[in-house]
């Protein structure tokens, strides 16, 4: 018994240090979006979120979460698929790989440059292709739209993609196209009974999480968009930078809050999906 | 030739004429030429390397040959893609499909072939129980042993009823007992079907116990090919000799047709041997020990060094001071001779295979 | 695979790595030609705004700052997060399970979250404990816990740690003995790993800075592009490029130490 409660203290630092940097501000979050000005228990911080601006917010955060999710996916998937079909040794394949590992970090302020100093009115390509007669903005500048947003996050979605998808495809053994090849199949029937099954779990996986990883973004758009934006990370900015925390001091908690449920859902089903990859695709 | 025995021969002849495969530089395969008797089970062994499995997989159509032919019950097939050859194909592991049933792994290839839903069960359920494997039908991939999943590899490659199977080292990936118990279930299901089947193995008992003909290979060419005991007993070549069970090598004098090996004169396999010194390979079971006070000296007195047991038979090393040979031995007559025994060995006079320094077959 | 069909693989790969390598090359060559730029349209190429870095001293205060930082959370992460994770594999393995679900909690509490709930913590901080920059510290080791953990728990992994420290003990070691000469000399890829791995993720980040209004790195850039533009995106770059060679340089100096430690004699 004393041996066990001197193995328990050897814990004890982590869990005091997580309980207070971690553990604590989450349950500030979650109590105090469920708590009154006053105290007791309260709804009422929730009830800011139905105003027309915060729908706003939630429908351009997700649907741009989910656009560039689908879309970082396929074009994801399609470089995994070229880079896994080279040598598995190659330096090209190792180049890309390290590099994937910093870009898909690669969120925030640096990132919101870049993107500006190419395709803004003052950017780069956007001047070197004015020149030569296409105007990308025939109808205004959409940088700083939802499009805009997309495209910024597909820089850090496709490598993610990337490094997330790669497992799965170097999991396809080539036994499984000789043995459908020598069965009768063509490469459609591989890909539509074989590759296709087999991967679509893991792709969808990877798509969820890319989706919780361009919802939590903050950086990227805030750099981007200085006045603010219909985003929620920037309606919790706005809160916690103005005065108008103390007109709703629960408001920014309960949007935190309602970020975290939406992520833990996401990232559940995409742990789901990866425990059933890792049966398939060890 | 095939043995003309008696037996359900619903197989095909298969030929390879001039095979060959070159990557890059490499010469993979060189004009293999081997024809397959129908029904027959021919078993090409040889190193990693040696070109066996590039053959197989020329005959599966899922590489493309350089040259030469491969043809099916007079039918060329050289220029079909795997798809449309009609072969069954087991590979060395991993290859049941892991999102399907073991059941729905034997029907793909019927699904393929667009048979009823009817129909399919009722083959794949066929097949399952003809390598016995009726209860397992619903078991995922994951949830069969290494041994199991052959098996439904074995019914999935046999439910299309193809023209030719193809067993790429099946078993080299499980353990010694299920190994041998899986080797024979494949002899009995090939037997039962009557196919023409094609092995490929770098494990020589493997070869020498299912196959009806051996084609030992080395260097992208057939060294040998013959009915086991014929490639076991009567090595054409050293490399035969030497890859085919063990084999001592001893130094001797050829003289006229006969070699001189510490005093025992030992007929010749190869005829017209120049004379002059050589190696004769004597298998351990040609040579045999008395065990005797008062020996005396002689070339073939020696002391047991070691007794390895394997069974039935025992294999005892023996030190003759500037030699080590090996003798098998049933393992009673073994236990006369412990270690540290004084013992004197016999040459049974077998024909034997000699190999010179210059001709020694190097490894490629 | 006939030869048709390696032909097409083959476009298809160029088709691919050409135009995502354009998608990706684009955006960094842009800041770079940015950064360059002279104050009217004709003027020739300069480095004014690299050398601009130098000579601002907010700037430099924050690199410091961020550099600090960087420091003292992969150390920091080291000190907490290893001991633990050697202690709970040997003493307490129920705990693993745990710890590996505490570590990865990070994942889920996006970061702009977090902050709403680590705000009024600061708020004591500051007061009570200290209001110097150096307090970002607390926060960032729990940011970088997830990718510590997975990297030192694969370093573990590797080794195997029962047998060895059963061993240093029988010799007569004690804890830190184990820690200090056992266990850290056999993992030194997953060590660098983790570290390489927060110093990177600390250098980069603008979110919890911003928002508990402290000035790092980041930050200082962000509020430069508002006055100096050239001179932020020079400094955004470089910082970029200097991720890129710690990962690169990680990449090859990890793939050679794994080699000579875990798996000897292995055919390359």
């Amino acid at each position: 018994m004393r041996r066990l409660s001197l193995s328990w203290l050897g814990a004890l630092p982590f869990f005091v240090y997580v309980g207070l940097f971690l553990l604590l501000p989450t349950a500030i979050i979650v109590v105090g979006s469920f708590t009154a000005p006053g105290g007791g228990f309260t709804l009422a911080n929730f009830s800011g979120i139905d105003k027309p601006f915060m729908v706003r917010a939630f429908t351009t955060s997700l649907s741009v979460s989910a656009v560039s999710a689908v879309a970082g996916a396929v074009l994801g998937a399609i470089l995994a698929y070229a880079v896994v079909t080279g040598r598995p040794d190659g330096m090209l394949r190792r180049t890309i790989m390290s590099a994937s590992g910093v870009l898909a970090q690669f969120g925030g302020v640096a990132l919101a440059f870049a993107f500006i100093a190419t395709i803004s009115t003052v950017g780069f390509v956007y001047i070197f292709l004015q020149q030569h007669g296409i105007d990308i903005y025939p109808k205004g500048v959409w940088l700083y739209e939802p499009p805009g947003v997309t495209l910024i996050y597909l820089y850090f979605q496709i490598p993610l993609m990337l490094l997330v998808f790669l497992p799965a495809l170097d999991g396809i053994k080539p036994q499984w196209r000789e043995a459908t090849q020598s069965l009768g199949g063509t490469t459609w029937h591989y890909w539509r009974y074989v590759a296709g099954p087999l991967l679509a779990p893991a792709f969808l996986g990877c798509t969820l999480l890319l989706f919780a990883n361009a919802f939590s973004a903050y950086a990227t758009i805030a750099a981007l968009l200085t006045n603010g934006g219909p985003y929620v990370p920037l309606q919790i900015q706005a809160l916690l930078t103005s005065e108008s925390e103390q007109t709703q001091p629960g408001l920014a908690q309960g949007l935190a809050f309602a970020m975290i449920v939406i992520v833990v859902i996401v990232m559940t089903l995409y742990a789901l999906l990866q425990r059933r990859t890792s049966r398939w695709l060890q | 030739m095939a043995p003309e025995t008696a037996r359900n021969t619903a197989g095909v002849e298969v030929r390879l004429e001039d095979l060959s495969r070159r990557y890059g530089t490499v010469v993979a395969l060189d004009q293999l030429n081997l024809t397959l008797g129908p029904g027959e089970l021919v078993a090409l062994l040889g190193p990693s390397g040696c070109g066996k499995t590039t053959a197989l997989r020329l005959v599966a159509g899922l590489e493309e040959a350089n040259g030469g032919r491969v043809v099916f019950g007079g039918k060329d097939v050289t220029d079909l893609p795997a798809s449309k050859r009609d072969v069954g194909m087991v590979f060395q592991a991993y290859s049941l499909f892991p999102h399907m049933t073991a059941i729905q792994n034997v029907a793909f290839g019927l699904q393929l072939r667009r048979k009823t839903p009817a129909e399919r069960r009722r083959r794949a359920g066929e097949m399952l129980e003809l390598v016995g494997l009726s209860g397992f039908a619903d078991r995922y991939a994951s949830q069969l042993s290494g041994g199991q999943q052959q098996r439904v590899a074995l019914a999935r490659a046999l439910a299309i009823e193809p023209t030719v199977l193809l067993l790429d080292e099946p078993l080299s990936a499980l353990d010694a007992k299920v190994r041998s118990r899986l080797r024979d279930e494949i002899r009995r299901v090939q037997l039962d079907v009557g196919i023409t089947t094609l092995f490929v193995t770098h494990d020589q008992e493997e070869a020498l116990a299912i196959a009806d003909r051996v084609g030992v290979m080395q260097a992208g060419h057939l060294e040998q090919l013959g009915p086991p005991t014929e490639v076991y007993s009567r090595p054409a070549t050293p490399f035969v000799a030497e890859f085919v069970g063990l084999t001592n090598r001893m130094p001797g004098t050829v003289r006229n047709g006969v070699v001189e090996v510490r005093g025992t004169d030992l007929a010749l396999v190869q005829p017209d041997v120049a004379n002059g010194p050589a190696m004769a390979l004597v298998r351990p079971e040609a040579v045999s020990l008395t065990a005797d006070g008062g020996l005396g000296d002689g070339p073939l007195v020696g002391t047991v060094i070691a007794v390895a047991f394997l069974g039935a038979t025992s294999r005892v090393t023996v030190d003759l001071g500037d030699l080590t040979v090996l003798a098998q031995m049933p393992t009673s007559q073994a236990a006369d001779s412990p270690a540290g025994t004084r013992v004197r060995l016999a040459l049974r006079p077998d024909p034997v295979l000699i190999q010179r320094e210059e001709t020694t077959p190097t490894a490629s | 695979m006939n030869r048709s069909q390696r032909i097409k693989l083959r476009i298809f790969r160029i088709v691919v790595l050409v135009l995502m390598g354009a998608f990706f090359l684009l955006p960094i060559g842009a800041m770079l030609e940015f950064s360059t730029r002279g104050n009217s349209v004709d003027a020739p190429r300069t480095l004014a705004a690299w050398t601009q870095i130098a000579q601002d001293p907010p700037l430099l205060k924050a690199i410091g700052v961020s550099v600090q930082l960087a420091i003292i959370t992969s150390l920091g992460m080291l000190v907490l997060l290893l001991p633990t994770m050697v202690w709970i594999r040997l003493r307490l393995p129920r705990l693993r399970r745990i710890i590996e679900f505490i570590c990865l909690l990070p994942l889920t509490v996006p970061a702009i979250a977090l902050v709403v709930g680590l705000k009024p913590l600061y708020v004591w901080i500051n007061i009570n404990v200290t209001p110097s920059v150096q307090a970002l510290a607390f926060a960032y080791l729990i940011l970088v816990l997830p990718y510590s953990y997975r990297a030192l728990d694969a370093g573990l992994a590797a080794i195997d740690l029962k047998t060895l420290s059963e061993a240093a003990r029988s010799l007569g070691a004690g804890w830190f003995t184990v820690m200090l000469r056992i266990v850290v000399p056999n993992m030194p890829s997953a060590i660098l790993n983790a570290m390489l791995l927060s110093v990177a993720l600390v250098l980069g980040e603008y979110t919890v800075a911003n928002l508990l209004n402290f000035q790092n790195l980041q930050v200082a850039i962000a509020y430069l592009e508002l006055v100096n533009a050239g001179t932020s995106i020079a400094v955004a770059v470089a910082a970029l490029l200097l991720a890129f060679i710690l990962l690169m340089v990680l990449t090859l100096v990890g793939g050679r130490l794994q080699q000579q430690h875990y798996i000897p004699g292995q055919r390359t």
